[in-house]
């Protein structure tokens, strides 16, 4: 089964604080790759870049946003391979964001 | 044999072996819902020919057979699931015993016992707690959606739903029916732990409606321990759970008057406890000690059993259950187990002694939980202080919805005579 591990965090690290932390996310990328875990991740650039677009009724409309108030925004995802929900949560909560953010376990709806 | 009792025989057997067949099934299926469907399959089969070709020696595999056989059919059918499909294929099923006086123990034999499995996945974390507690009543429990609903005074519909949801969540999540790696057990043990309890404590205290107790849901609890002692009978946190619910079990007929009214402990006729239920559970905790590994469980069982083992509510050591809730404290913090620690003081070294504990509590918890209020009332009033003891018994009064707590607290204020104000 796949599962998305949406990772959300409060606000953004400084950029010295973010290579700092590079070494924990390489090291649990490749944790993830040798467990045959990893299938694909991306950091997310900042809300504040964020478009939203919609094809309502064939009309096409582009705003700036969204900027929902909230205390945590996605900040990335991981997409794991995993047999069951309890594998994913062991490499939820390997995660480097785990310990100071929230990650969200959805499994993928294989239809 | 008339038909009747043949179909009485039937929901009997039902009732004893469900369980058991379902956690195989839903092991086999990951789906707690297409296991209910076989089972069902195969109850109909039974209510359609044991009336007619006799009651089969070993009713539990000829059900698990069936039920099997029908899951096979249904899959098949829907063009889905090839995999599980092997894994049902694979699944074995002893043939029925021969021998006429094989024993029950020897007759179940042959069907596997997936049932601690199911536990767990019935108390995952993951899923909501209320949604917890329902899914083990109606898996494990022989108790009827309806049931549940009404033990909890929830709408059947309401109840119904959350069972689709918390059942479609274990499927699609892939929640596993399976008992956790050891590294994870010590934790996940005590999610069942605390969803088994859960169920007693319901039943105990009803938190709402008119009966203060219900004898049903404790009954089931405690039913539900057992098998968890049996599934698990090296784990000492288990013994004292069910130590701990057979010594409050054991007051059951003490604790309330002939209208439903609250009896405190001190106040209870001694003689109506069930001795056999204290010496059990003592026996339990015996068993525990020697495991040398003291638990939450264990520790609230030693406590109520020093109550359970005075002869009198003067020979309490009260000394001893303060050293206890020290301990308890210690192993798993909560100011409520703070303000049970400040009570047992308050009995040890006097009211005074008990009030300073009390004082120096962190009462932001404590703001609208009753009994904090309850207990710095009876202080007061051991102290003499009877006008301040009024104003927190009516405090208490205003924090409380079950009406026989709340008969015991008026007359707890009305004993206290008319105000001086």
């Amino acid at each position: 089964m796949k599962y998305m591990l949406l990772i959300y965090t409060a606000d953004r690290p400084a950029p010295e604080a973010r290579a700092a932390a590079m070494p924990a996310w390489i090291a649990y990328t490749e944790e993830l790759q040798r467990r045959k875990a990893y299938v694909a991740a991306a950091p997310l650039a900042e809300p504040s870049s964020a478009t939203t677009v919609r094809a309502h009724s064939g009309k096409r409309t582009v705003t700036d946003g969204p900027f929902a108030e909230k205390k945590e925004w996605l900040g990335g995802y991981y997409l794991i391979e995993a047999e069951s929900l309890d594998q994913a949560i062991e490499a939820a909560a390997m995660c480097p964001a785990a310990k100071y953010g929230s990650i969200e376990v959805r499994p993928i709806d294989e239809m | 044999m008339t038909r009747c009792n043949e179909a009485s025989r039937i929901e009997r057997s039902f009732r004893e072996d469900a369980g058991r067949a379902l956690a195989t099934l839903a092991k086999v299926l990951g789906d707690i819902d297409a296991a209910e469907d076989a089972l069902q399959d195969a109850y109909l089969v039974a209510l359609e020919r044991w009336p007619r070709e006799g009651f089969p020696r070993n009713a539990s595999a000829w059900i698990l057979t069936t039920a099997k056989n029908r899951a096979i059919d249904r899959l098949r059918r829907e063009r889905r699931g090839r995999e599980k499909l092997e894994r049902l294929a694979a699944l074995e099923i002893a043939a029925p015993s021969e021998d006429p006086f094989a024993s029950e123990r020897e007759a179940m034999a042959g069907v596997p016992d997936d049932r601690l499995g199911l536990i767990f996945a019935c108390c995952h974390p993951a899923l909501a707690l209320e949604a917890r507690i329902a899914l083990t009543l109606r898996t494990l429990g022989g108790l009827t959606t309806e049931e549940i609903a009404d033990a909890f005074l929830v709408p059947h519909a309401t109840l119904s739903q959350r069972l689709v949801r918390v059942k479609r969540k274990i499927r699609e999540a892939a929640i596993p029916l399976d008992i956790p790696p050891p590294e994870r057990l010590p934790e996940r043990l005590a999610d069942v732990a605390c969803v088994l309890y859960l169920i007693f404590n319901e039943g105990y205290l009803a938190s709402a409606g008119d009966r203060l107790v219900r004898f049903d849901l404790c009954d089931e609890a405690i039913r539900l321990a057992r098998v968890l002692m049996q599934l698990m009978p090296q784990e000492p946190e288990v013994m004292g759970l069910l130590a701990l619910m057979l010594f409050h079990h054991s007051r059951r007929y003490a604790r309330t008057d002939g209208t439903g009214n609250l009896i405190v402990l001190a106040d209870q006729d001694r003689s109506l406890w069930d001795r056999e239920a204290i010496e059990e559970a003592s026996a339990l905790m015996t068993r525990a000690a020697r495991h040398r590994a003291e638990g939450p469980y264990q520790l609230q069982a030693a406590i109520a059993g020093e109550h359970a083992l005075a002869s009198t509510p003067e020979s309490v050591n009260w000394k001893r259950i303060a050293e206890l809730y020290t301990r308890l404290a210690a192993a798993a913090p909560s100011p409520i187990v703070d303000l049970n620690r400040a009570v047992a003081l308050g009995f040890a070294h006097g009211p005074g002694v008990g009030l300073r504990e009390l004082d120096a509590l962190d009462d932001s918890m404590l703001i609208d939980y009753h009994p904090a209020f309850v207990a710095r009332a009876d202080m007061l009033e051991r102290l003499g202080r009877v006008e301040e003891a009024r104003s927190a018994y009516g405090l208490a009064l205003t924090m409380t919805q079950n009406s026989g707590e709340r008969t015991y607290l008026q007359r707890k204020l009305e004993a206290l005579g008319p105000s001086a104000r």
